[in-house]
């Protein structure tokens, strides 16, 4: 950070109770990080560690029937959006805080047309009719590169493949001029080539808008190319903070390090991949202790009766793991 | 599309030539109107004459063939009670069914798409009960009872409605809301589950996330998808209105084709019955026709 920045999010404490017929439990639990303006902070673990549902409670867009927002702070450019109405709420969403969805094919309405999906933003958020409007909508299909974006607008989402369709999602998402991005696991479902494409528009719309990017994904390969700075979750918490490169170098949680050690490595070519043993922990299981520690090959009894605290150690790491208390 | 239409238009023909079939050999086994026509004291000779005057001697399959003969000419007969040419007495009389049962699909239309909507935004809660309760009673009354209690109701005692026959637009109140009130269940029960299994759908979660309002989310970006399965039923049900619309015609002593069908089916009316079933079914199979065209138009990927 060159300037002296503040965060323009920062999440604290933030506690999603999750409920149901099967029971209760924490989604997520305790999650505190921060997001710099024009910074990518990668949100990376298993599926069902509660990264969705972490970008999902930044909206408040969590499932109203099933879940419920408990505690912590979401502090937006100063302010708490956690005591915001539904109304204000409404203000931010698609305005300052705009979202990408994991998969394009069904993330976009079969039955309206791609400008249409694009107009409707615009008009909410910048308030544009009439020739504008088009000229707007057109600008924005042009900066996601889809070719001939007028045509482009009164086509149906069906007329376009996986990575386009993703491309008018991040038009919809830019829409409203924002300050972060969330994005959902954008590339999971698009082909290696497409995914690149994807990644380096996102990167060039970052750099000129300086957007913050809440980058949510279990593919280290896309961490490394897009993130600044990495936090792992597991079991709804975040275990391990730090800046990308470090944590690729020097894990400092057992769960990170066995993550790391489970990508498969294409120069090395092992016979057998390396899989986490055992299972992560329901959401529904009563809990004492540090979730991973069932699973942890270097666990103390310690580990299984006290949940560890987060600590910063002095190259940088944030981590929630007893071998680094002193 | 040409193709659609055509292939559409020989199996049209196929089934009106099947009813057509069907309805002469039915309405024949029921009896012959000489016994209704002739006066009681008519002599055996007197019989024999009207009958052979008829041509209801001749073998049933001739008499088919002469009826289609003369059918494909569009000459449907005349009435055997009051010899008018079936024709003018059956499309005297189609629209006034056919507005009927407009004027009931659009009641049901009024009653379900908000009751079904609001059952799924609401699910489980009063909205869903009383949504499924309405429409549940509306389904289990015999729409004939309906109709009679109505009456009472609100010709009878309140005064506010006419009983029966045909005018102003007082005359479609009950009616309509009897027809539309009958089929409702089904569209709402329909219309519910599919807006419960769109409004989980990945593009409603992200139409929130563009900070729309709640209204525009469920009305403009759920309901159109959630319409789809539901057109290919409404159109379906539109059928059961013509179809029982024949009970609630007589019911309300309203002039339309079903009240037509009725009278001609208690005088062995051939002519004018064999006539009145066959638009009766020229209707149901445009109906189908014109449901395969309008998906078209709520789901632009039948389009292309």
């Amino acid at each position: 950070m060159t300037q002296q920045a503040q965060p323009i999010l920062q999440v604290r404490n933030l506690v999603t109770r999750i409920g149901g017929k099967r029971g209760f439990g924490n989604a997520v639990d305790d999650v505190s990080f921060d997001l710099m303006p024009g910074e990518t902070l990668g949100l990376v673990g298993e599926s069902g560690s509660g990264k969705s549902m972490t970008c999902l409670s930044v909206l408040r867009l969590t499932p109203p029937a099933a879940t419920h927002i408990t505690g912590g702070q979401v502090i937006f450019d100063g302010e708490d959006l956690l005591r915001k109405t539904g109304a204000e709420m409404r203000g931010y969403r698609g305005r300052r805080i705009s979202m990408i969805l994991q998969d394009p094919m069904r993330a976009l309405n079969p039955v309206l047309t791609v400008g249409e999906q694009i107009f409707e933003s615009l008009r909410l958020h910048r308030g544009l009719r009439g020739a504008a409007l088009r000229e707007a909508a057109c600008e924005l299909l042009e900066r996601v590169r889809i070719p001939d974006p007028a045509a482009g607008l009164t086509a149906y989402p069906h007329h376009f493949s996986g990575g386009m369709r993703q491309r008018v999602v991040g038009a919809i998402a830019l829409a409203g001029n924002p300050d972060i991005l969330i994005a959902d696991e954008p590339t999971t479902a698009l082909d290696v080539t497409v995914q690149a494409a994807f990644l380096d528009l996102l990167k060039s719309i970052q750099r000129q808008d300086r957007l913050g990017i809440l980058f949510v994904t279990h593919d280290f390969a896309v961490v490394s190319r897009m993130c600044d700075r990495v936090a792992v979750m597991y079991a709804g918490r975040i275990v391990e903070t730090a800046p990308t490169d470090m944590l690729f170098d020097r894990p400092r949680h057992p769960y990170t390090e066995s993550l790391l050690r489970s990508v498969p490595d294409v120069d090395r070519r092992e016979e057998r991949l390396y899989a986490i043993p055992g299972q992560p922990p329901s959401v529904f299981a009563p809990r004492t202790g540090c979730p991973f520690a069932p699973r942890c090959p270097r666990a103390m009894d310690r580990c299984r009766q006290e949940t560890p605290p987060t600590r910063r150690l002095d190259d940088g790491h944030e981590v929630s793991c007893w071998l680094h208390e002193e | 599309m040409t193709r659609l239409i055509l292939s559409r238009l020989v199996q049209a023909l196929a089934t009106l030539l099947v009813t057509s079939l069907i309805v002469f050999v039915l309405a024949r086994s029921s009896g012959s109107p000489a016994d209704l026509v002739l006066p009681t004291d008519a002599t055996p000779a007197e019989r024999a004459l009207y009958i052979e005057r008829m041509g209801l001697d001749r073998p049933i399959a001739e008499q088919y063939l002469i009826f289609l003969r003369d059918a494909v000419q569009g000459d449907f007969g005349v009435s055997i009670r009051t010899g008018a040419p079936a024709t003018e007495l059956v499309f005297d009389r189609v629209g006034r069914t056919l507005l009927l049962a407009t004027a009931g699909l659009a009641v049901a239309l009024l009653i379900s798409l908000p009751l079904g909507v609001m059952a799924a935004v609401h699910r489980g809660r009063g909205w869903d009960r009383f949504s499924m309760g309405f429409a549940l009673l509306g389904q289990s009354t015999p729409a004939f009872w309906l109709g009679i209690v109505l009456i009472l109701i609100f010709a009878v005692w309140l005064r506010w409605l006419p009983s029966s026959g045909v005018g102003g637009w007082q005359h479609y109140v009950l009616p309509s809301l009897v027809l539309g009130w009958s089929i409702s269940a089904g569209i709402v029960r329909l219309l519910r589950s599919s807006m419960l299994e769109v409004l989980d759908a990945e593009f409603i979660k992200l139409a929130r996330t563009k900070g729309l309002r709640e209204p525009v989310v469920v009305w403009k970006h759920a309901l159109r998808n959630a319409l789809i399965p539901v057109v290919t039923f409404i159109g379906f049900m539109y059928g059961v209105i013509i179809a029982s619309g024949v009970v609630i015609e007589v019911v309300f002593g309203w002039p339309g084709l079903g009240y037509l069908a009725y009278e001609s089916t208690l005088w062995r009316d051939f002519p004018v019955l064999q006539l009145s079933v066959l638009v009766y079914t020229a209707i149901i199979v445009g109906i189908n026709f014109l449901v395969d065209v309008s998906y078209g138009l709520i789901d632009p990927r039948i389009r292309t």
